[in-house]
């Protein structure tokens, strides 16, 4: 297994530089053996119109969650997916996106609940691609079904749950929906539909951070510096903390988990997936509503 | 014309791959707006229920009903949607049109496909169709 990292600049300052790679290094290395490009998207349909040459899709909701529990894939159907994807245990996987990546980091996120090892994002994902005018095809790919073992998916380490995140309250939560799901004016966010929260409002104690203030134009992700003055200085949270983020449905919240973990260096970050459409909507848990983060209860 | 029992059927008579293949052909084939609404976005009314920006308008022109839809290139899927309902209900009278079947977008085997939550943006659509009917016929 032998593909090499991005020497990018700007990425050998993050805390993970072996995170990311260019659209240059993608297009320069695309073929290698040992690599895959996966296209994870919103839209279903988008990677029907083209797509990154040689590239396979993903669908987050069709393909990683389970069509009948609210859960992820297990071992076992996640290691036929990605068989089939001609992904094996030891593939480097360069996952791309639109939205800035939204999807695909939570593709990403998915990937490593089951300790995928080299598992990488494309810096500004489809969008950029597409505006440095690099190869695009609607061809289909070929692919040849390989093993993928079948692994047992590790919801304690990147995941948390409501228990978990009841028996957190104290400690850093960062909210990344936009102001007004934040605030309370709404469950879901402006522009997108109603998801079935009957409450709005936020976590108590969570502090609010839209997701998409990591990117910057064309969806890269903002340097080292101008991410570290949002997260430390503006929201004051700490590389040490234990920090606990969520959004919606935990899409939006896998994107910060990236960065906090992956660019910032940040030890323990978990993604609440059960998010706001399950907090908002749970029996007897406090909320806050407004724009004040508000004070965590005392522990029961 | 093909009408809403056998557009139904044709989907649901080929497999899951195929039924996005169609639904894609379809997002190609929404006919763009004509200059008197492209030039005028405030005309338009927006469907909240999609996750992409989607925007609708219906004339109805001596009892028959002409409806402009617009959405995004990226959006291929809420494109295609809109595209089903455009060619389903466009240049029919008002009384077939306001009859339609609201439950025609969970009849045409595309949960598996794009899954439930992404056709809501479709029933958001005919809903707010079928009103803008009632409101001007």
């Amino acid at each position: 297994m032998s593909v090499p990292f991005d020497d990018n600049a700007k990425f050998a300052e993050y805390a993970n530089p072996q995170m990311l790679v260019s659209a240059q290094w993608l297009e320069e290395h695309l073929g290698t053996p040992g690599l895959v490009v996966v296209e994870s998207d919103e839209d279903v349909l988008l990677y029907s119109t083209g797509h990154i040459p040689g590239s396979v899709m993903i669908d987050w909701h069709t393909e990683l969650n389970q069509p009948v529990m609210r859960d992820y894939l297990d071992g076992e159907d996640f290691a036929k997916l990605l068989g089939a994807k001609g992904i094996s245990r030891d593939t480097t996987v360069v996952i791309y996106g639109d939205k800035s990546n939204w999807w695909s980091a939570y593709a990403l996120w998915v990937f490593k609940l089951f300790g995928h090892a080299d598992v990488r994002l494309l810096d500004g994902g489809r969008d950029n691609w597409i505006a440095e005018g690099r190869p695009f095809t609607r061809d289909e790919t070929p692919v040849v079904a390989v093993d993928y073992p079948v692994i047992e998916r590790d919801d304690k380490t990147l995941r948390a749950y409501r228990d978990d995140v009841i028996a957190h309250l104290g400690q850093p939560l960062v909210d990344v929906r936009s102001p007004e799901e934040y605030s309370g004016e709404r469950t879901h966010m402006p522009a997108y539909p109603e998801e079935g929260a009957l409450r709005a409002g936020h976590i108590p104690s969570a502090v609010s951070v839209p997701w998409a203030r990591a990117a910057g134009e064309n969806g890269v992700f903002r340097n080292r510096a101008e991410l570290e003055a949002i997260y430390l200085d503006e929201a004051g949270l700490k590389p040490d903390d234990n920090v606990v983020a969520y959004c919606r449905i935990g899409e939006r919240s896998s994107h910060t988990w990236f960065v906090l973990t992956y660019l910032l260096g940040f030890k323990n970050v978990r993604n609440y997936d059960g998010s706001w459409t399950e907090w908002g909507s749970l029996v007897g848990v406090p909320i806050v509503r407004g724009t004040e983060p508000g004070s965590a209860p005392k522990a029961a | 014309m093909q009408d809403a029992l056998e557009l139904a059927e044709d989907f649901n008579a080929i497999p899951i791959k195929d039924r996005l293949q169609l639904l894609l052909e379809f997002s190609e084939n929404l006919p763009a707006l004509p200059a008197r609404y492209a030039d005028h976005p405030d005309l338009l009314e927006r469907v909240e229920e999609c996750q992409s920006p989607v925007y609708l308008f219906v004339e109805v022109v001596e009892g028959v009903v002409h409806l402009f839809l617009t959405a995004p290139p990226e959006a291929p899927t809420t494109r295609g949607f809109a595209s089903i309902l455009h060619s389903m209900l466009d240049a029919r009278p008002v009384a077939e049109v306001l009859a339609f079947d609201d439950d025609f977008p969970s009849k045409l085997g595309l949960r598996e496909a794009v899954s439930a939550l992404r056709l809501r943006g479709m029933t958001g659509m005919l809903r707010r169709i079928k009103r803008q009917v009632a409101e001007k016929a």
